[in-house]
């Protein structure tokens, strides 16, 4: 257990108060989850680190709907006539750009945060139906390179594991300024994790809470970001595509300077992106929605003059062929996902339920990541946990899933009318709610009216 | 709202790589970087194969020069380079008679760099192995997150220098700025000056036998005549490696 969790007293079991019956009133501003934060505080005097994402509601896909085509446009035969879904990443400066076969990647996580097995399912899946997998803080393991034929490699101000060999090996490099979870905060991984191998990789000592660096240590600001993407495409003789992945915050300002400093794709994780282990108070203050960051960072590309021409990755809960269709209409190449591939793995499957309840947590809500100790052995370095996923079931499962996005989103696209997934469009969109409509730079649904629209939404 | 204007797109290259000639076996390759480009004498040291001497002339403080080098090559630049000079070194040695801009040596995994004038900020900055020797003084954040490299400074080192440092030796023959060791790991700093003040979690170490042997390795293999008894010792009194209430203002 660690410091930051509280402390579980399993002397006194009382059966759960019928709220209802007793006419409780629950406190909209001290809830139940608030309350045991503030208990759990007093108790630890340390802040509450946590796995996932935000968990709060904010504007998102599912606040946006899709104009099917009507009279003026005409669908697309579903099953016979072609919705192409393949996407090239990095053909601005890169000689040897990607070419996947569907525009849903799966995001940066660690070997370190997730198992062994769990890397070596995620790279299975991937390859499987023919798109990437993304290192993470700590280094490129042999299992990982081989089991993923798409394979981007992280520069992140950690540096833990960079290897020139490593980077002369992937087939994209993505410089990680910040992740949606944590745009401004470094990584973190607690000592349950730090393994000997994974302090091995890390050049750390066993054990240890690594807290790693949130800037870089050799570069600060755009000017000298050009001059380090022209220090990494010199050693990998321009041939590696080049990513900039930024939190979203100031998507708008960030995804100019990122295409002026020179990458070939830019990533924007939305705040709802998950992490492996972060304070809580920056999982659910820091960073703005997907749903808003997607025009900003698209708007940047287009006064740029480089929409479709330098890609844009947005991450931060996908989950289903919608969303990625949703993200594509709003201007994206491909998106990334994290969670939701977790999850297809096995993550709070139901199936651990008394496991979960041993942890103090249940199926749906298990969030602990940073602990090591997952019932579903993904993320955990624990020998015997980490063998309860099969990474080849797991990866057979999250090509499933990855199927099942892309045909959805196929779905869709057919039902207004593309003949590919990069030909939706912010026409094809109404919003729901006039926030998702000021975020997403849509209609409100019925209406012409668009929040903002001609004010200047910066 | 502003207004963003069309991004450059220039992959580099000169109009004439007449200049650079693939290393032979023993030859020495002249490369004038008047002439040819960057792109056109790191093509040429990662295409070099066998031991080969290679002089850079009118580095001009490019960037990126000589990075990536996978050979057992010896180049020397004859005046001053820019950032990332040796960048990302896994063999050879690269010698520097001018000034090293930010990065010198940055992510270096074995060889051996030497400046013989100063080097800027970030010297050698997450090196993983080999020798960083700079002659002159070095700038703030030297040896930031090193994870194995040794560096020897002979002038001084400015603030913030060996933070979060892993692993490897910090040599300085001078006086360290503030903030020295902040959030230190296993790395050892030996510093023959004065030390402005220490970072979190840095504390000053006893000198044992076994260190002063050591120093004196690191100050013969940088060719220093400096007496190791003259120095002292810092690194970690490991404090901060685990999250514990008592240590919530260092967080």
């Amino acid at each position: 257990m660690t410091l930051t969790s509280l402390p579980q007293d399993d002397s006194v079991q009382v059966p759960a108060p019928d709220i209802a019956a007793l006419g409780l009133r629950e406190s909209a501003t001290f809830d139940r989850a608030t309350i045991a934060d503030i208990q759990r505080a007093a108790a630890t005097g340390v802040y509450d680190i946590r796995g996932w994402g935000a968990k709060r509601r904010v504007p998102h896909f599912d606040d946006l709907l899709f104009l099917g085509a009507s009279m003026s446009r005409y669908p697309l035969e579903g099953y016979r006539e072609k919705c192409d879904t393949d996407v090239v990443l990095g053909d601005r400066h890169a000689s040897k750009p990607l070419h996947l076969q569907i525009p849903v990647t799966i995001a940066g996580m660690s070997f370190g945060a997730l198992s062994a097995n769990a890397k070596e399912a995620l790279g299975r899946g991937a390859s499987e139906v023919g798109t990437s997998t993304t290192t993470g803080d700590g280094g490129m393991t042999p299992e990982e390179r081989g089991q993923s034929r798409h394979l981007v490699y992280q520069y992140l101000p950690s540096r833990y594991g960079m290897n020139p060999d490593d980077l002369r090996k992937a087939d994209a490099i993505e410089i990680v300024l910040g992740q949606g979870a944590k745009p401004g905060g470094g990584g973190m991984l607690l000592g349950q994790k730090i393994t000997e191998r994974v302090a091995g990789m890390r050049t750390l000592p066993v054990g240890i809470d690594q807290r790693s660096a949130s800037r870089h240590p050799d570069w600060t600001g755009p000017d000298d970001l050009e001059i380090k993407i022209g220090e990494l495409r010199e050693i990998t003789d321009w041939k590696t595509p080049i990513y900039v992945k930024i939190g979203a915050s100031r998507p708008y300002y960030d995804t100019a300077l990122a295409v002026k400093a020179g990458a070939d794709v830019v990533v924007v994780d939305g705040m709802q992106g998950g992490t492996a282990a972060t304070q809580q108070v920056f999982i659910e203050n820091v960073g703005i929605p997907t749903l808003a960051a997607i025009p900003q960072a698209v708007q940047a590309l287009q006064e740029l003059g480089v929409h479709r021409k330098v890609q844009l990755i947005v991450s931060g809960c996908i989950r289903t062929g919608a969303d990625v269709a949703k993200a594509m209409a709003l201007g994206a190449d491909a998106v990334a996902i994290g969670t939701a591939a977790l999850i297809a793995l096995g993550d709070n499957d139901p199936r651990y339920a008394a496991e979960y309840a041993a942890l103090g947590s249940a199926p749906g809500f298990y969030d602990d990541f940073q602990d090591g100790r997952d019932p579903a052995g993904i993320t955990t370095q624990d020998p015997e946990l980490a063998s309860r996923l099969d990474p080849i079931a797991g990866g057979r499962r999250l090509a499933n899933y990855l199927r099942v996005l892309t045909m959805e989103a196929q779905t869709i696209a057919r039902a207004c009318g593309k003949s590919h997934l990069h030909n939706l469009e912010p026409e094809d969109l109404v919003a729901l709610t006039i926030e998702a409509s000021a975020m997403a730079r849509v209609p409100l649904a019925g209406t012409s009216w668009i929040p903002g629209a001609g004010q200047g939404t910066l | 709202m502003v207004t963003l204007m069309a991004p450059d797109a220039t992959a580099p290259t000169s109009d004439s790589s007449t200049d650079v000639r693939p290393g032979s076996d023993a030859g020495d390759t002249t490369t004038d970087l008047d002439t040819a480009s960057v792109r056109d004498l790191n093509q040429a040291l990662h295409d070099s194969v066998g031991a080969a001497s290679w002089t850079v002339t009118k580095p001009g403080g490019k960037h990126s020069l000589a990075v990536g080098i996978t050979a057992d090559v010896d180049v020397t630049i004859e005046g001053h380079a820019g950032y990332y000079a040796a960048g990302m070194l896994q063999k050879g040695r690269v010698t520097i008679n001018g000034n090293a801009g930010v990065g010198l040596a940055e992510n270096i995994m074995s060889g051996t760099v030497h400046v013989r004038g100063d080097a800027s900020q970030s010297a050698a900055a997450t090196g993983h192995g080999g020798l960083v020797v700079i002659d002159g003084n070095a700038g703030a954040r030297c040896g930031i997150s090193m994870k194995g490299v040794d560096i020897v400074v002979g002038g001084n080192i400015g603030h913030m220098s060996a933070f979060m440092a892993q692993a490897g030796r910090l040599v300085v023959c001078g006086d360290a700025g503030d903030a020295l060791g902040d959030s230190i790991y296993e790395a050892r700093i030996y510093v023959r000056g004065s030390v402005a003040s220490l970072g979190a979690d840095c504390i000053e170490k006893p000198m044992r036998a076994e260190h002063l042997e050591e120093l004196g390795a690191l100050l013969a293999a940088a060719g220093r005549s400096e007496d190791p008894s003259d120095f002292r010792r810092y690194g970690s009194a490991r404090n901060l490696y685990h999250f514990h209430v008592d240590n919530s203002t260092a967080y």
